[in-house]
């Protein structure tokens, strides 16, 4: 367990210091580095004290090093733009998108396991009901063709244009979270709502099933005893998955929305190319990511005794 | 290999056909659309599609703020997405290939290096980067389909792996070692014919993904710049116009559904047995 633990935790390690690789690199894939900041007509001596003063005239491990040693005392340097640190720019932002991702994966959550579950018993229903099954199968899959922006685009126009029932923009109150939230949610329950089906699907052709059956147990008995606490496992891991990407993900539903979370800040920051902020969100949003695949991987080997720690199959 | 399938599943059947659908109009719009799909004309701005009063013939389904015709650009888009969809998925594929195959018949210490390659590609936010590597690199329709396919490899390198560490075990390998055939050549003869249907099941939901991911990226506008006619960018340029004139809002995104969900359901009419 502890191999197990030690080695996971290795990994999260080597993804952060990937992770801050390409955001150090970031700077110089853009061009010269520091051309937002120098005057058109400054003299040659002028650069070349702010290039000391960035240490950009190091060789770029070392700059690389130096720039590692800031981030980890959590300096990410200072926004070009609001001339302010950039990573308390980005934490004041990251409440507001951990709300979205958390209130989307409720949603589809609740959406995603009765449908599932309905879909997967159907198949073992008479042949009338397997039209239920393909009804949501195929209707997941369209969630999932979706462009996310684009549901949000139509939702605005329906709901905050035509009825004017529900607010466009903005966050702070219940009512404007509720648009963003269906938008956000629609992929993952899509997502989800394929692979309850599937998981639940195949519990219930297991030999335990057939015994407990066999034993005359009664059906729901069967059904909530038994297939249920089985087939949710995968489903967890894929869910603490999906909130890791719903955060990764909302950039682009937050635009829409004029949502201030991460996502947004960071869209921002790239028409104006403020690249501090740019490398600040990367690495939080990583950080939180990989701390939940983190948490997800632990739990799951909690929940299933089977999984057989520290050894790969 | 489609027939027994379709009968067995018309869901397949539909997504060929859309797909079908797509590349015609694609292949089509190279030699003819309505009109110029970018030939501005203000006088003809935000006309509306054809069963509304006002509507012009010849701009079917309305045109655009710059009075730019939605039905030629959205043919002309439908090559974009396609070009970047299979693209960046030849780029992704051929990498997670070669990748793939080492680390399953060679085993060892390059299975370890490739594999935890893979979980460290996983675990980074594919989204996030792609946004923060083409706003420092800039826009354009080579960089967004370099970008796509490098985020997209691991998929094919885990695939690739699976199923070569199933068929090395196979006899006929093992045959054709035992006759001293050389490494390249079991690769090239027995291995890489045998893996190719998982590997096209996953190639075909990825041309899907990618080209949602040039969408949004177009959309945000840091994807393929406006001078290529993309249904993203259209979105993008749309934006000031969507509550005078939903056609601008509703086409393209519909265009982008229709492609993706033919090509989802092909994929998905694929991997069922």
């Amino acid at each position: 367990m502890l191999n197990y633990l030690l080695q996971r935790f290795w990994q999260a390690c080597l993804v952060l210091i990937t992770v801050s690789i390409l955001s150090f690199v970031l700077i110089y894939l853009s061009g010269d580095p520091i051309a937002a900041l120098i005057p058109l007509n400054a003299r040659q001596e002028d650069i070349d004290n702010i290039r000391r003063a960035y240490n950009l005239d190091q060789p770029l491990i070392i700059q690389y090093w130096l720039f590692l040693g800031k981030a980890l005392q959590g300096d990410m340097g200072e926004s070009f733009r609001y001339r302010t640190d950039a990573l308390r720019l980005v934490l004041g932002r990251l409440p507001n998108t951990i709300l979205l991702a958390g209130a989307s994966l409720l949603l589809s959550s609740i959406i995603a396991f009765p449908l599932g579950i309905w879909a997967a018993r159907s198949k073992f229903s008479p042949s009338r009901w397997h039209l239920l099954d393909n009804f949501i199968s195929t209707g997941s899959l369209l969630l999932l063709s979706l462009p996310s922006f684009w549901l949000g685009v139509l939702l605005i126009l329906v709901f905050a244009g035509a009825l004017r029932w529900l607010p466009a923009s903005g966050a702070g109150t219940f009512q404007q979270l509720i648009l963003p939230t269906i938008t956000v949610s629609a992929f993952s329950t899509g997502l989800l709502v394929r692979l309850i089906r599937r998981s639940v699907y195949d519990t219930f052709k297991q030999q335990f099933v057939v015994v407990a059956r066999s034993k005359g147990l009664a059906e729901q008995w069967v059904a909530w005893r038994h297939v249920l606490p089985n087939a949710i496992i995968p489903v967890i891991t894929v869910m603490g998955l999906q909130f890791g990407a719903l955060l990764g993900g909302s950039v682009v539903v937050e635009t829409v929305f004029a949502w201030p979370g991460v996502g947004w800040l960071m869209i921002q920051a790239v028409e104006s190319r403020d690249l501090p902020i740019i490398r600040a969100a990367v690495l939080i949003l990583s950080l939180f990511i990989v701390l939940i695949n983190l948490g997800v991987d632990v739990l799951y080997t909690i929940l299933d005794p089977r999984v057989k720690l520290g050894k790969s199959s | 290999m489609f027939s027994k399938q379709i009968r067995k599943s018309p869901a397949l059947l539909i997504g060929i056909l859309i797909v079908v659908l797509v590349a015609t109009v694609a292949l089509v719009s190279m030699v003819w659309t309505p009109q110029p799909p970018q030939q501005q004309e203000l006088s003809r701005s935000l006309l509306p599609p054809f069963w509304m009063p006002g509507a012009q013939p010849g701009f079917a389904l309305g045109t655009d703020l710059n009075g730019r015709d939605l039905l030629s650009r959205i043919m002309t888009g439908a090559r974009s997405a396609l070009f970047v969809g299979i693209t960046s998925v030849f780029i992704g594929g051929s990498i997670g290939l070669v990748l793939g195959l080492l680390a399953g018949y060679f085993g060892g210490w390059v299975e370890s290096v490739i594999m935890r390659l893979v979980d460290i590609q996983l675990s980074l936010p594919g989204v996030l980067l792609a946004i923060a590597i083409l706003a420092a690199i800039g826009k354009g329709l080579g960089n967004v389909v370099l970008v796509l396919g490098l985020v997209s490899w691991v998929q094919y390198a885990r695939v690739v792996r699976g199923s070569t560490l199933a068929v090395r075990q196979r006899e006929f390998v093992q045959g054709a070692q035992a006759i001293g055939a050389g490494h390249w050549d079991i690769i090239r003869r027995h291995i890489v014919p045998n893996i190719m249907p998982p590997l096209l099941v996953v190639a075909t939901v990825n041309v899907s993904s990618n080209i949602l991911a040039e969408a949004a990226l177009s959309y945000l506008g840091v994807g393929v710049s406006l001078s290529t006619v993309t249904w993203g960018g259209m979105l993008n340029e749309g934006r000031a116009v969507y509550e005078l004139a939903w056609w601008n809002a509703v086409w393209p995104g519909l265009a982008i559904v229709l492609i993706v969900f033919g090509i989802n359901l092909l994929g998905d009419g694929l991997s069922e047995d």
